[in-house]
Order: C-alpha cells, then sequence, then structure tokens
C-alpha cells in the first residue's frame, strides 16, 4: 500500500485523479502498461482502476445493494442484465468489507464510518486491479478511520495495488509500506517512513516543527508544534 | 452486537418502506386503466358506457361486422373525434414531461429540476410559435414538434452551460439562470404575437401555446406527440444505469466507467425530445416533471430503471386526471390544465425548496 501525503494543495488528490485517468495532464503522459490512459477506453479503464473519491454527500436515498450494483455499470453492456459474476462480486465484495447487513439499507441513512466501508465495497465490486482513495479517512474518528486504513492494507494484501491519498500521516504510516511526499505539485521524497519522513523534511513541507516519538508498534509518530518566528 | 442488531432492524424497515415493483404496478396498472376510462367516460354532455362502447366498436372494428350497430353523429364526434384523442394527448403529454423530469432531475442532480423550471418548455414554445408565424407549420406537420424540441434543446444547453460549473449545479443558479431564459425566452414568444396579432389565427394559437392545455385535441395531436414520447422513452430507459451513476456525481459517474460528456450529451438530447413533443402538443403545463417522479421516488426509491417507466405511466394517467379536473370542476367553463397541475405542484416545489435551503443552512 502506498501513501501519498502531502500539505493541502500539494497536488495529491490532481495524482490521484490523473492515475484514475479522470483529469488529462496538461503535459506529458500517464503510462499504464506502457499506453496512454487518456487515450484507453472510459470503460477498460474503470475495469482496471476502481477510484474511491473523497466522502461525499449523496442525496438521493440509494439502498447499499443499489450502490454496490452500480460498481459493475463497465462490466455490463447496456442491455445485458445481472450476471451471476455480478452477484459474486457484489456478495464477496460486501462480505469483505463487513457491510452485508447494511445492505439493503438507504446509504444516506449509515454513518461515515459505513458509508465509508460502502464506497470501498463498492470500489471491490468492480474486481480492479489499482484501488486509489482520496482521503479515506477525513471525515471519520480515530477507530473508524483505523476500521477502513485496516481494511485498505486488506485489498493490498489481496495483491491489489493500493494508493492512497491523505494529509494525515500520523495515521497511515503504520499500514503503507511506501511514502511519496509532494509539495506544491512537485515530488520531494518517496520511501520508506523512515527515508521520507525526517523531521527536517516535516518541517520544510507542512511548516510546522515536529517532534517524532517512538511507539510500540515501530512506527514512530509525530507531535507537531507551531513553528515561533 | 447490539448495533448489529440495531443495523437489522432499521434494515427491515427501510427494505419495507419501499413498495416492491410488482405490488406498485398492481395498484398502478388498475389505476391507469380506471383513469383513461373515467376521461373518455365522463364529460360535459352525459353519454352512457353502452353508447361509448358502441362508438368504440363501430370506429375500430371491420365494418361488415358493425353494420347493425346504430350511433348517432353526434355521439360519434363526441367520443372518437373529442374525448378519446383528447385523453391520449393528455397521457403521452403527461408520460413525456413525467420522463424528462426524471432526466433532468439526474442531469442536474437536483430534485427541483423540471422541464417548465431548467427553459426546456419555454424553449419548445418558443419553437412553436417560430414554425408557426414562418408559416412552416403550415408546410409540414412535422416541422412544429421538430422546432419545439429544437427549441427545447437549445435553452437547455444555455440553461445547463449558464447554470453548471465543475458539474456542480448550485440551486440558486440553476433557479436563476432557468427563470431568466425561461423569460427572455417567453418574451421572444410574446414580441413574436404581438407582432402577429393582425393575423387572428396565429395570434390564438401562439397564446394557447403560452398558455398550454389541452382543448380541441385531435388524432392528428396523437401521432405528432406518441411516437416522439414512446421515442424518448425508450432511450431513457437505455440510459438509466448512466443516469443512476450521474446522479452520485461526475467524477464517480466517470471513475466507474461512464462517459459523462457523451452521456450528459444524449440525455439532456432525450429530454429535448420528450418535452419538444409534449410542448408541441398541450403548450407549457408546468409542474408534471416535478411532482410525478418526486411521488414516484418516495415510493420506490431513487433507482432510475425502475423510476423511469413508472414515473412515465403514473404522469400519463396523472395529466388524465387534471385534465378530467379540469374540464368539469365547474363546468360549463373549463379551467386552465396548467392551474390544476400548479396548484397540486407549486406546494410541493416550494416545500423541496424550503427543504434544500435548510439543508444548506445547516448540513
Amino acid at each position: 500500500m502506498t501513501a501519498l501525503i502531502g500539505p493541502n494543495g500539494s497536488g495529491k488528490s490532481t495524482l490521484l485523479r490523473l492515475f484514475a485517468g479522470l483529469w488529462r495532464p496538461d503535459d506529458g503522459e500517464m503510462l499504464l502498461d506502457g499506453r496512454a490512459i487518456h487515450s484507453l477506453p472510459r470503460r477498460e479503464m474503470a475495469r482496471r482502476v476502481a477510484f474511491v473519491p473523497q466522502e461525499a454527500q449523496i442525496d438521493f436515498a440509494f439502498t447499499v445493494a443499489e450502490i454496490l450494483a452500480m460498481g459493475r455499470y463497465a462490466h455490463r453492456g447496456r442491455f445485458s442484465p445481472q450476471a451471476e459474476a455480478d452477484r459474486a462480486a457484489i456478495n464477496s465484495a460486501a462480505a469483505h468489507c463487513d457491510i452485508t447487513h447494511l445492505i439493503d439499507r438507504a446509504i444516506n441513512t449509515l454513518s461515515g464510518g459505513e458509508r465509508q466501508r460502502v464506497l470501498i465495497a463498492r470500489s471491490l465490486v468492480v474486481e480492479p486491479e489499482f484501488v486509489l482513495l482520496d482521503e479515506p479517512t477525513a471525515n471519520l474518528d480515530v477507530h473508524h478511520a483505523l476500521d477502513v486504513l485496516q481494511l485498505c492494507e486488506s485489498l493490498s494484501r489481496q495483491g491489489k495495488t493500493v494508493v492512497i491519498a491523505t494529509h494525515d500521516f500520523n495515521l497511515v504510516t503504520r499500514y503503507v509500506t511506501r511514502l511519496i511526499l509532494l509539495q506544491g505539485g512537485l515530488l520531494i521524497a518517496e520511501g520508506a517512513q523512515e527515508e521520507v519522513l525526517g523531521p527536517q523534511t516535516v518541517q520544510e513541507v507542512f511548516h510546522v516543527e515536529a517532534e517524532v516519538i517512538p511507539t510500540k508498534t515501530g512506527h514512530p509518530v509525530y507531535v507537531f508544534h507551531q513553528r515561533t518566528r | 452486537m447490539s448495533a448489529a442488531a440495531e443495523s437489522s432492524r432499521t434494515a427491515n424497515i427501510s427494505s419495507r418502506s419501499r413498495l416492491r415493483l410488482p405490488v406498485f404496478y398492481g395498484f398502478l396498472l388498475p389505476i391507469v386503466f380506471l383513469t383513461l376510462l373515467a376521461g373518455v367516460g365522463i364529460g360535459s354532455t352525459h353519454i352512457s358506457w353502452p353508447t361509448i362502447l358502441r362508438v368504440v366498436e363501430f370506429k375500430i372494428l371491420p365494418q361488415a361486422w358493425t353494420a347493425s350497430v346504430h350511433i348517432t353523429k353526434a355521439d360519434e364526434v363526441i367520443v372518437w373525434l373529442i374525448r378519446i384523442p383528447r385523453v391520449i394527448v393528455a397521457f403521452f403529454v403527461g408520460a413525456g414531461l413525467a420522463a424528462a423530469g426524471v432526466l433532468l432531475q439526474a442531469l442536474f442532480r437536483n430534485p427541483l429540476a423540471e422541464p417548465g423550471l431548467v427553459g426546456a418548455g419555454e424553449g419548445g414554445v418558443l419553437g412553436g410559435v417560430i414554425s408557426f408565424v414562418t408559416g412552416w407549420s403550415a408546410t409540414s406537420v412535422l416541422s412544429l414538434p421538430m422546432m419545439a424540441m429544437l427549441g427545447a434543446l437549445l435553452a437547455l444547453f444555455l440553461v445547463y452551460a449558464m447554470s453548471t460549473r465543475g458539474g456542480v449545479t448550485p440551486v440558486a443558479t440553476l433557479l436563476l439562470a432557468g427563470v431568466a431564459t425561461s423569460s427572455l425566452l417567453a418574451a421572444v414568444a410574446s414580441l413574436l404575437l404581438s407582432l402577429n396579432i393582425v393575423n387572428w389565427q396565429i395570434a390564438q394559437e401562439i397564446l394557447f401555446w403560452m398558455m398550454g392545455g389541452l382543448d380541441a385535441r385531435t388524432w392528428t395531436h396523437v401521432w405528432l406527440c406518441a411516437p416522439f414520447i414512446v421515442l424518448g422513452i425508450a432511450a431513457s430507459l437505455v440510459q438509466t444505469r448512466d443516469l443512476d451513476l450521474l446522479q452520485l456525481g461526475e467524477e464517480t459517474a466517470a471513475a466507474f466507467g461512464v462517459d459523462v460528456e457523451s452521456s450528459k450529451r444524449m440525455l439532456t438530447l432525450t429530454a429535448a425530445i420528450l418535452t419538444g413533443a409534449a410542448v408541441a402538443v398541450a403548450g407549457l403545463i408546468g409542474f408534471v416533471g416535478l411532482l410525478v417522479p418526486h411521488g414516484v421516488r418516495l415510493i420506490l426509491g431513487p433507482s432510475n430503471r425502475a423510476l423511469v417507466p413508472a414515473s412515465a405511466l403514473t404522469g400519463g394517467a396523472f395529466l388524465v386526471l387534471c385534465d378530467l379536473l379540469a374540464r368539469t370542476i365547474h363546468p360549463p367553463t373549463e379551467i386552465r390544465l396548467g392551474i390544476v397541475t400548479a396548484i397540486c405542484g407549486g406546494p410541493l416545489f416550494i416545500y423541496l425548496l424550503l427543504r434544500q435551503y435548510r439543508g444548506v443552512a445547516n448540513p
């Protein structure tokens, strides 16, 4: 699992959208298996790369089952009914994300943690090679945030390439194997936590003083102090 | 454990609160049928059911079989040339406007979107008016629906371009753009009316369009609108999965494989065909596209695969009923159909608007 980290406006979400082929680069090319991403058919990209947008309010009372079924859009022809493979993908994704008991609930009645698990399950329904998540823990309390990150980690153990964009690196470092640090649209550093997030780098990129405290998990946490001018 | 029990309890409640499709159609189809019958059977002139049946027999069965059927010319005219085409036109217009409402609400991602509100209605009216004053409608009957559809399409593009930025349509901008465009188009239609006041027949037609109604609809009007509305509803049914995803946001739709731009163009075109065909034969009738999809969504949920056909059928029955009210509530005068639909739809619109603004105020 890889994390794109950086302060607000550093280009994390932009990069994620370029990966997903949702945006077209102004300059240069994004390649997937040697082919330019934006030249690939939309449906083909959608079958290979699943994108979990930053938690958005869903106003319409779709049931969880209906939300999950939408994940099969790119797999089904316009006129073909839901096939056995579609149902199997939906059921296994629901089971994996532990939302089977919510299947008949309306999405707009779920709690933030439940909704995020549903949106991740929908990305699994796609049966993708890549899962891209934009700030998956942004609106969650610690308990549900760890829950979601554990779920992401389990996807990466299944052999999927998981990339999450986040500014909360304290939370993610123990789950990810690779960090990509961005600032102002530029790649600052890439690698394991100790290589990327030295106190000096954190201070320069995030404009705070960082205290690094070791923990029992082996991943240090950072405590931030406003820099004195 | 208790949380799981809690969830499964609410799950039962929420799935029970939606009606299953067979149950829904078990209620709806008889209602549609009865409404159509009532539309034909009830009117300012009393005609008995056996007489109505005899007229229909006489008209649709081969002549050799009906040689012994005796009907008066007056009954034949009232049943076959006045009531039946009027009811059929009402049904198709209602179905078309309701289906257009479903499409527009998904396209603008806003439950307030409605043909009359987003400029499509007035665009259709102006198209029809132009077809009349230029005399094209005299050269070909098809020019009327074609011009109405074109007008609706151009108006929709204009309102969409004005109100939507980056796939997001704020309510206020949608309403302002819709109202501004509608007023502008209505003003142009009024101008054309003023310029053609010398020709009373044309002026009357224009007035009819601007007010909307189903008076004096004939079989020609049935054939002018029905094929386009059937085509539009069929096209909508093909796009229901795109509609579902677009309703969740353009980015989500694109991420799951929808070709957003081409899908939006198709939806706009379909909504314009439906609105234009309805306006071409009935003028602008407001609120059907708001009221009906909203009601059906409450019963069946937001999934468009169920919503599109159910709204179309319900919209058809609803307009037949409104028209029946309009012509029987205060005989012998007929109330304008638009008044009846506005009295039903206006309060709902205000309620939805207030709710959206409350939603913005305290999310």
